[in-house]
């Protein structure tokens, strides 16, 4: 048996692998709902009720997705180049710690003028974040996977000194939390009365503008020509090396609006629990969206779909939450297998 | 020729190849070549790159199926297609690039695969020893225990032609053995063999080094264009001749009027990198500068110098006279050198792109973007033109140019470099695996920009092309270049001791 490539595979055979991974996702996890003792139809319906079946559970989709489409572009902007950041997660927490120590009350301004601040604050800390690991590479050749999936742990515990310390709120009663914002450093809520804040179209513009550079920009060409064959785009006269830098700086900074949005968004004040693994999943979204800009969207409303309808469903009926976890793993599995199959068929002898 | 005939009456050949033919599609890697290898001889297997020595050898391991022929050791016929019974039969190759595993030791390199993979560390008190009185028999000086990583390059070669030898085989195989050796290696290497020999070993060793060959064989077998040309005694033979026979006594006739040479507009004076030492050659406008060579002398080298991928260590590159300040492939690119890649889809091309992406790979900061922004109508329009001009057969502009033949893909990068209207040219193996009518189409396009006044620089493997096309030849051998010889001033005997690092020692 081998696998032989496919030379020219259909728009149909491209675009199959987000589909089976999801269904078989759902294969997978109707076989553990059976197990867990549930009634596998019973348990979609109710995470489907779950994350769309009213407004609020519809809103509470949104806000979650949020996050998790800036995670999401930061990782495909950056797999994209061939640039492997694991670390959108530190990322993301270094724009939330900016927000949080700037948002403060240390700098006074209104609102137009605080919170584009606070974001770019957010976004340079972590395009310098990404930074180092993206240098390390392009000078000494340090394989990136291994430095920014360590920073994750480093910068936790940084944030965990900043909460103990410097960051953390006189009237906290104790708790390792920083103070809360001031009401000029909050995102307003796109409608008045509805709980979806100014982020989750934030996030909106980024995949627009995100497609755009890809598209239209020669930034946008050469992280595509490095990604695909970077000794052709260098000998071809692309400077590999700022391409990577820029890549770096587009995607720690994408990453690091995500925490600058849960909290001038969402939270108000940052914790270390602020994400539950956000800057992972990302990676998770990025693979689903088969690291297109506007799929990033789709699968991220997908993921978070998954993850609000579980919390639902399991209140219910019991099923426990891990069920989404599952869900999410299995689904990028198939997705792996999937992607392959639809550049290669298997051929016998 | 057969030498059947002229080898009969010296008992039973050890290994016998009978009238193999291999082809590769519609090209003849070997055709109906024949040789007996008697106990205690070394024969030599000569020829250029792409003579057909290896796929000849490939065949006889096994790693091929011939065509037609047979292969015989001990007067048995060997399965065709299994590397196992080649082994089996006691036929040991001691490749170019060694197989080794580096992180593991000696003893563990030449045991591997004799016994199983569990009871391996149960025979090691006896592999060490078989090793130890090997090395002392055959004056292989290694060290067991020593990991294969921390050897030399000399060492490791030691530890290949063990593990031959720890096999029993009766047969050794050594492909371009002396390429990566020290002169000081190549002689102890030499020893060994001699010792093998009178051991009673047989020996076929393949180079092209004519030195070489005239003091370790027995016999020389001449191999070109995959034919077997010529078989000679040693001791009936010398340089020249054999020389001679490889390249071949009709070199052909350049078709292309000659032209005086215009200005220089490329000079290196003594340069050197890392594989490259002291090169100096100038590029002339209106002349096609053709560079000779056995592959992997430095030819890649000198072209990613040219190119702008790497820059002198010692030495000037000049341009039109000057230094440029500093030397990239953007600086090469504006300095107007065209190139042609050697490896049109690893280098010169995006598999994923299309074509219209591929065509502006090199000039879209240049003529197809402004502050930033894609021009993609303007670049499709020009990769359009592209393929009206230069003949490329495509579905359109959109097309990924994976689908593309070689020969459309190879005319697109011409296009890509051509329209740039460059005054140097680098073109590097530029018709390699193309049919007959797209060779024609890109050499008659690398002339027509000669008579438009570009210095070209041709590297080839194939000297026929390099004869037809060049106004001056270098030729260059282990990073080192000859000097320029005008067309015709190089005859194939002479050639023949460019290539094999004999030049400049008789008569030339």
């Amino acid at each position: 048996m081998r696998l032989e490539p496919i030379t020219n595979p259909s728009v149909l055979r491209q675009s199959m692998p987000p589909i089976l991974a999801i269904l078989g996702a759902f294969a997978v996890a109707a076989l553990l709902a059976l197990i867990a003792g549930g009634d596998p139809l019973a348990v979609f319906g109710l995470i489907i009720k779950g994350a769309m079946g009213s407004k609020f559970a519809l809103l509470e989709t949104l806000n979650r997705a949020t996050p998790l489409i800036f995670t999401g572009l930061a990782v495909a902007v950056a797999f994209r180049a061939k640039l492997w950041n694991i670390g959108a997660e530190a990322q993301f927490y270094a724009g939330a710690a900016v927000t949080a120590a700037l948002g403060t009350g240390v700098i006074a301004a209104p609102s137009a003028i605080l919170l584009p601040t606070l974001a770019i604050g957010a976004a340079l800390a972590g395009a310098v974040l990404l930074l180092i690991p993206a240098i390390l590479k392009t000078r000494l050749k340090v394989d990136e996977v291994v430095t920014t999936l360590l920073f994750n742990f480093i910068f936790l515990l940084f944030i965990s000194y900043l909460l103990e310390g410097p960051l953390k709120d006189p009237m906290g009663m104790g708790w390792p939390k920083s103070a809360r914002l001031t009401p000029d450093a909050r995102l307003p809520r796109i409608v008045d009365g509805l709980r979806l804040h100014w982020g989750f179209a934030l996030a909106l513009i980024c995949a627009a503008a995100l497609w755009v550079i890809d598209r239209k920009t020669t930034l946008g060409f050469e992280m595509r020509a490095v990604g695909q064959n970077v000794e052709a785009a260098r000998f071809a006269g692309i400077p590999v090396n700022t391409v990577v830098l820029k890549t770096a700086i587009l995607s720690g900074g994408l990453a690091a609006m995500g925490g600058f949005s849960e909290v001038a968004g969402l939270k108000g004040s940052l914790t270390l629990d602020l994400s539950p693994g956000f800057g992972y999943t990302g990676i998770v979204v990025a693979m689903l969206a088969l690291l297109n800009p506007l799929g990033v969207v789709f699968a991220a409303l997908f993921v978070a779909a998954i993850f609000v309808g579980a919390d639902s469903m399991s209140r219910a009926i019991g099923v426990p939450t891990y069920l989404a976890d599952i869900m999410l793993a299995s689904a990028l599995l198939m997705m792996v297998l999937a992607i392959l199959f639809s550049k290669y068929r298997i051929r016998s002898g | 020729m057969t030498d059947h005939d002229k080898t009969a009456g010296r008992g039973t050949p050890v290994l016998q190849m009978h009238k193999i033919t291999k082809t590769f599609g519609n090209v003849i890697a070997n055709e109906n070549v024949s040789f007996d290898l008697h106990k205690g001889e070394v024969i030599a297997l000569l020829g250029e790159n792409g003579a057909g020595k290896t796929t000849l050898m490939n065949i006889l391991f096994g790693q091929y199926t011939a065509d037609h022929g047979t292969v015989s050791v001990f007067g048995q016929r060997l399965p065709a297609g299994n590397p196992r019974a080649a082994l089996d039969a006691g036929v040991g190759m001691v490749h170019q690039h060694f197989t080794l595993a580096g992180n593991l030791t000696v003893w563990e390199n030449i045991a591997l695969g004799t016994k199983g993979l569990w009871g391996l560390s149960m025979h090691a008190a006896a592999a060490k020893s078989k090793i130890r009185a090997l090395s002392q028999k055959f004056h292989l000086d290694v060290d067991p225990n020593a990991k294969v990583a921390s050897l030399t390059v000399g060492q490791k070669q030691r530890v290949e032609i063990l593990k031959a030898l720890y096999r029993d085989s009766q047969i050794l195989i050594l492909d371009e053995p002396t390429a990566v050796l020290t002169p000081q290696e190549t002689d102890a290497l030499f020893a060994t063999l001699r010792e093998a020999i009178a051991l009673g070993l047989s020996i076929i060793f393949i180079s092209h080094k004519l030195h070489e060959v005239m003091a370790i064989s027995s016999r020389v077998l001449v191999l070109r264009h995959g034919r077997l040309v010529a078989e000679r005694a040693t001791q009936d033979t010398n340089r020249d001749e054999l020389a001679r026979l490889m390249v071949g006594g009709d070199v052909a006739q350049p078709d292309i009027p000659m032209r005086p040479a215009g200005p220089a507009l490329l000079t290196l004076n003594n340069v050197s990198t890392d594989q490259l030492q002291d090169v100096s050659l100038t590029l002339h406008a209106g002349q096609i500068t053709g560079l000779a060579g056995v592959s992997g002398n430095g030819q890649s080298a000198l072209s990613d110098l040219i190119c702008g991928l790497i820059a002198p260590k010692s030495g000037d590159l000049l341009i039109n006279g000057q230094a440029p300040k500093s030397w990239s492939p953007r600086r090469a690119l504006s300095a107007r050198i065209g190139r042609i890649p050697e490896d049109r889809h690893k280098t010169g091309s995006i598999a994923d792109f299309d074509l219209t992406e591929n065509a502006i790979l090199e000039t879209y900061a240049q003529k197809f973007a402004k502050r930033g922004w894609m021009n993609w109508a303007g670049a499709a329009s020009h990769a359009q033109h592209l393929i009206d001009t230069y003949d490329v057969r495509c579905p359109g502009p959109a097309t990924r140019i994976r689908l593309l033949s070689g020969g459309n893909m190879q005319k697109l990068i011409l296009g890509r470099v051509l329209e740039e209207d460059p005054q140097i040219i680098i073109a590097n193996q530029p018709v390699r695996g193309l049919d007959i009518g797209a060779v024609n189409y890109v050499h008659g396009r690398l002339a027509a920009a000669r008579e438009a006044g570009a210095a070209v620089l041709l590297i080839s493997e194939d000297l026929d092309e390099i004869m037809k096309l060049s106004d001056q030849i270098h030729v260059i051998c282990e990073g080192r270049l000859s000097p320029a010889f005008a067309r015709g001033q190089l005859d194939a005997a002479n050639l023949g001791k460019w290539m094999a690092g004999e030049g400049g020692t008789h008569a030339a």
